[in-house]
Formats: C-alpha cells, sequence, structure tokens
C-alpha cells in the first residue's frame, strides 16, 4: 500500500490516532475547541464496530468512558478546560481504581468560560494534581499534528500498561492547526494491549502483585467476578480502612510510575551538546521555541531546546542535568509560569531561569521568545 | 447444616457483617434481587451490579457478580458505559434516593430517555443515611433531617413518575414489608430489555425514624403494612384515601427498544455507507 499523505487538523489526527492505537470506546460532551475529536469518532467509531456515546455531561462522559474500560474497552474522552475541571472528581476514581482510558484536554484560555475558541497552556499543574489525594499523573503533550496521531496512539499504550487513566495535554492552537502528515501504516507504530488471566477465577486477584505495571487484568464479564471501588480496597478489591492495606494501596499507586520513570521521560533535545542557552517549552509554544533557538544560533547564540513530550512525571533528571550544563534556561509556556515551577523545583544549581510567557489567548512569537533569549545571554 | 439459598451469591469473605444498622430494609431489597436472579436463572457471571455511594451503594460489595462501586451519583453513567460496552452483560444500578435523584438526577433521567438496557433498583429511605440524616429529593415536605431540625421546605420527587416521565419502559414501587411482591417487582423489571425502575421503600429506623419519632425498626415496618395500597386498588380510590400512603405495583410497563439494540442498527447503517 502506498504512503497515504493528509492535510489534518491536530483534533483529527488525534481521533485517527485513536482509532489506530484499538479504541473501541468515546463518551463525551461537545465543548470548544475539542469537539472536532468526538465529531470524527462519531464518525470512525461505530464502522469498526466501536461504540460512540454523546452524554450529558463531561462527568457523565468520563464515567462511561471507566464504565466501558471496566468491561474491557480501550476507552477515550475529549474536552477543554471547563469539561476538565467537571472530571476532576471521576479522573481520581480512574487512578484508585486503576482503570485504563485516555483524557484529552484541548486546552483554551481560563479560568471560567475564559477564552473558547482561543489556546493557553494554562492547565497543565491541573492536569498533575486538579483531583484530590495523593496520585500519580501521566500527560503527554502534542507541537505537531504528526505528534496528536503519535501520541494519542502512545497514551493508549501507556493506559493499557500502567492500569491508569493517561492525559493527552493538547492546545487550541495544536488542536485547530493543520499541517501535512503522513499516516502511518498498520504495524508500524506499537499498539499494546494488556495480557488477560489465564489463572482460575477462584485465585484471581484483581489488584495482584506488585505494581500492576505490564502486568495481566480481567474485564467485567470475563468469567473473573471481581470488585471495583473507589474505596481504599485490598488486593481483591474490597474495601479497607486497615492502616497496613491502606499502605499498600498508596504505594502501589505511587510506585507504578515512580519505580519506572527511566520508561515515562521522553524528552527531544535539538541543539543540545553545546547549549548555554537552554529553552524548555512544550506543546504549541514549544513550535516558537524552536524557531527563536533557530534564529538565536544564526545569530552565534548557543542556544538549544529541551521538548518534553512526556510531561507528567516532570522530567526532573534531564532538566536538573541540562541546568548544570547551561548559563540560563527559559522556560516558554502559554500561561503565567506552571511548568516553570517544575523547572525552578528541579534546579539544583542556580542555574538563572527565565520566563517567557504569554497568557493573552495570543501564540507567543519567535521574537518575543528571542527577547528573553538575550536577556539570558547578556 | 442447612444453607440459606441466598449463600451462593455473596461473598463471605471479609466482607460480613455488612455496613446496615439493625433494623434497615437494605438487606431485604438485596435478598429480593438474589432471588430474583436465581429465578430467571441468570449467570453470575453476566451480571454486573454498579453502584454509587451511599447505604444501599454497598451492596455490590456482598455480591458475587461482577460489581463496580463507583463515585457519589455516577452509577448510571458508569453502568451505561459497561452496557454498550458489553450488551451481553445483565446491567442491576444499585442507588438510593439521594444518589439516583440529587447529585445523580441527570444521569437518571438522560439513561431513562435512552433507554439504556439497565434495572435501576432504587432503595428509598427518604433520607441520607452514610452522612447522618440530612434530607434527600424524596423526604416528604415538613419531615425532620438533620438539615432541616424545623422540617423541610421542599416538595419531594416520585421517582416511579420521573422515570416514566424520562421514557423509561418499565417503572414499579414495592415495599420491604411485602418482600414477595418486591421480588416479583425486581423479576418483571429484570426481564425488561430497557431502562427499568423499581422503587424499594425500605425504613430507616436509626436516623429517618428516630428524627421523626416514628418508633423502631419494628414500629416502621408496622407502619408500611398498613400504609400500603396497590396501584390498582388506589385508582378506584377517592385521592384523600391515597394521601400519605405507599402506593405499590407496576405504574409503567411499554416496550421500546433498549439503546444497545438501536445502536446495533447504527453500527450497521455506518458499515454499509
Amino acid at each position: 500500500m502506498s504512503k497515504q499523505v493528509a492535510l489534518l487538523q491536530g483534533n483529527e489526527a488525534c481521533a485517527l490516532g485513536a482509532i489506530y492505537a484499538g479504541c473501541d470506546f468515546f463518551g463525551g460532551y461537545p465543548i470548544t475547541p475539542s469537539t472536532e475529536v468526538a465529531e470524527e469518532m462519531a464518525l470512525m467509531l461505530p464502522r469498526s464496530g466501536g461504540k460512540f456515546i454523546q452524554m450529558e455531561d463531561e462527568i457523565a462522559g468520563i464515567g462511561t468512558v471507566l464504565g466501558a474500560a471496566a468491561a474491557g474497552a480501550k476507552a477515550m474522552t475529549a474536552t477543554s478546560g471547563p469539561g476538565f475541571s467537571l472530571m476532576m472528581e471521576l479522573l481520581g476514581y480512574g487512578c484508585m481504581a486503576e482503570l485504563p482510558c485516555v483524557i484529552v484536554n484541548v486546552q483554551r484560555g481560563g479560568p471560567s468560560t475564559g477564552l473558547p475558541t482561543k489556546g493557553a497552556q494554562a492547565d497543565m499543574l491541573q492536569a498533575r494534581w486538579g483531583t484530590h489525594g495523593d496520585h500519580q499523573a501521566i500527560a503527554l503533550c502534542p507541537s505537531s499534528i504528526e505528534e496528536c496521531f503519535t501520541q494519542t496512539v502512545k497514551c493508549f499504550n501507556l493506559a493499557e500498561r500502567f492500569r491508569m487513566p493517561v492525559l493527552l495535554m493538547m492546545d487550541e492552537f495544536i488542536g485547530h492547526m493543520r499541517e501535512k502528515m503522513t499516516i502511518p501504516q498498520p504495524g508500524e507504530l506499537e499498539t499494546y494491549t494488556h495480557p488477560r488471566p489465564k489463572i482460575k477465577p477462584a485465585e484471581y486477584r484483581h489488584f495482584g502483585e506488585g505494581t500492576g505495571v505490564g502486568g495481566a487484568y480481567a474485564a467485567m464479564g470475563s468469567g473473573y467476578r471481581f470488585n471495583i471501588t473507589g474505596l481504599t480496597h485490598d488486593p481483591k478489591g474490597f474495601p479497607t480502612n486497615r492502616a497496613d492495606e491502606t499502605k499498600w494501596k498508596m504505594d502501589r499507586l505511587r510506585a507504578k510510575v515512580a519505580d519506572h520513570l527511566p520508561e515515562l521521560t521522553e524528552v527531544e533535545r535539538e541543539f543540545m551538546d553545546d547549549a548555554e542557552i537552554v529553552i524548555f517549552s512544550y506543546g504549541a509554544a514549544a513550535r516558537t521555541a524552536q524557531q527563536a533557538v533557530r534564529e538565536a544560533r544564526a545569530q552565534g547564540v548557543k542556544a538549544g531546546l529541551l521538548r518534553p513530550t512526556v510531561v507528567w512525571p516532570f522530567p526532573d533528571q534531564v532538566v536538573t542535568e541540562a541546568l548544570r550544563q547551561a548559563r540560563a534556561m527559559v522556560v516558554a509556556e502559554l500561561n503565567q509560569g506552571q511548568m516553570i515551577l517544575e523547572v525552578e523545583r528541579a534546579n539544583r544549581t542556580h542555574t538563572r531561569v527565565l520566563p517567557a510567557l504569554r497568557y493573552d489567548g495570543e501564540m507567543i512569537t519567535p521574537a518575543e521568545v528571542m527577547n528573553v533569549i538575550a536577556e539570558a545571554a547578556r | 447444616m442447612k444453607i440459606h439459598p441466598a449463600y451462593e451469591m455473596l461473598r463471605p469473605d471479609k466482607n460480613f457483617p455488612n455496613v446496615w444498622c439493625p433494623g434497615c430494609g437494605h438487606g431485604i431489597v438485596q435478598g429480593a434481587i438474589i432471588r430474583a436472579v436465581q429465578k430467571l436463572g441468570l449467570d453470575r457471571d453476566e451480571m454486573a451490579m454498579v453502584s454509587g455511594i451511599g447505604c444501599s451503594s454497598r451492596m455490590p460489595v456482598y455480591c458475587d457478580f461482577n460489581s463496580l462501586h463507583t463515585a457519589h451519583g455516577r452509577a448510571i453513567a458508569f453502568a451505561t458505559g459497561v452496557k454498550l460496552h458489553n450488551p451481553k452483560l445483565h446491567v442491576i444500578v444499585i442507588t438510593g434516593d439521594g444518589d439516583a435523584l440529587a447529585i445523580g438526577g441527570n444521569h437518571f433521567i438522560h439513561a431513562a430517555r435512552r433507554n439504556v438496557e439497565m434495572t435501576v433498583v432504587l432503595m428509598n429511605n427518604m433520607i441520607y443515611g452514610m452522612t447522618g440524616g440530612q434530607y434527600s429529593p424524596t423526604t416528604p415536605i415538613g419531615k425532620r433531617a438533620s438539615t432541616a431540625p424545623y422540617g423541610t421546605a421542599e416538595r419531594d420527587f416520585d421517582p416511579c413518575s420521573l422515570a416514566k416521565a424520562a421514557g423509561a419502559v418499565f417503572a414499579a414501587r414495592g415495599t420491604v414489608y411485602n418482600a414477595a411482591e418486591l421480588e416479583k417487582l425486581i423479576t418483571q423489571a429484570l426481564a425488561k430489555k430497557g431502562f427499568a425502575l423499581v422503587e424499594a421503600v425500605s425504613p430507616c429506623p436509626t436516623l429517618y425514624g428516630r428524627l421523626n419519632r416514628e418508633g423502631n425498626a419494628v414500629k416502621m415496618m408496622q407502619w408500611q403494612k398498613e400504609n400500603t395500597v396497590n396501584v390498582k386498588a388506589a385508582e378506584k380510590l377517592p385521592p384523600e384515601k391515597v394521601r400519605g400512603k405507599i402506593v405499590t405495583g407496576v405504574f409503567h410497563d411499554a416496550e421500546t427498544p433498549g439503546y444497545t439494540e438501536i445502536y446495533d442498527r447504527v453500527i450497521a447503517k455506518a458499515r454499509g455507507a
């Protein structure tokens, strides 16, 4: 088969990536600027025998996704700021009940109704800490239309492997931007589906040994009659108040991410070998940052780009090392300063960290980033 | 030793004794559900019991089915996902008056409108039990609760009328006093291919009874016995003779294609297109 090249919007590429990954369930609620994801899924899912449902609100959207996930679906929802806020309680349910699913947030300006048709990256810390209680988060950030596709596939793989909701933190710029991309052929990208248990039902423990990462787990209706609850529970899934069992569960949830940091660290580097001024950026802002770095190099400034594609868990080690190497780090993001807080936390060498921020709904320009690079180079 | 007929459908390890207070009606509802499942010969592996939060919603933990204890108010949203992804499963939603009609009210009416195939057993004790006796959407006006020390100022929902108006194919009410009738209603509901509601009026002597001076568990049961009128008898009585009584029986029974059945046609159309 010849290569299929298409001119796609980020939201469309995300939906195509979901289908490629084997997504067979979508539940959601319309909200700008994410709606095209739902529209594409409504078109494509029934063709492959999957199910699409438009629910009565975003809470029901993620609720029905988690229910389908419990029944064995590769399930997904897509939303934006206000809907993401509504989903917070059940995002925590997904973490506690260890249900794999993908939640797409095409970020727009906030707070509240904010700027529905304009982009932002202002839900980055909400993605990490928005739901209550100690928990881990895995979140990816695409910078191109192609990455909207490939990272959606990766989100499904990670959700299946880590047994938890995985967030795709897009933004309106990427969601509505159009770019050319080559659609991957079947088999070209890895698609992972978690193994199903083979042991006798009587011996099955839904939250069995270890952290469960990469392990087998059953779906409701598969002959293994287990319990799922949002209450703290024992390895069989039955509610508990006991301190030892509570600690076991909380340690398990933490370890599944904390013990797999190398696997979950994914950072793109450009001109980093001899970089003195490092630009840390992600998502749409990283496209501007990339342009600024190239222009700075043309002017003889040793600038480099550090672009995490997995933003949560935060790539502490990589950033700490980059800060050790650099004279200064510029953090370019579309908010009043969110991931810069993580950069500062990882800064063990008291390296200068400068913000390059824009939060008026417009895209940050290369000139604006260049100004901060110039200041950093002084 | 003779084993209780319901025992085979329970999970005796660790989970018992249950959380319900002495005199609570919820255990009787659980017994009625298990007998209905046994009577219909349903396969436990194909039973999915989904609940929200509250006293009633603890039931799935005790039943040896596929069980999903979700978040407050969201059982029906989760259950919609379970049913849509695996239509072979018999989905029973276990909920209470606060869970289904306050925080979960939107999901309740929309699942009824879509006619998603599920049996909703709504245990109505007219109060929030687990949090200590606050008034719910079914607490009758003027009745006392911990958050209505002078009596509530709110009118109450009729869950059966609500379900019927929203599009459910089946709506019925029973009491825990008449467990045989309740079992029959649940059996009928489980056989329906659509959104079926059974409201089970269940006394809460610990909170509702104490706050409203309605006496102990036995007295509340006695009250149910003496104040229940069947819907067919009620239709022939003047309204003042029915006021304040529990009307039981089947209020609505229709045949409309269920959601997953209609969705299969959507799939066929999409594949043909």
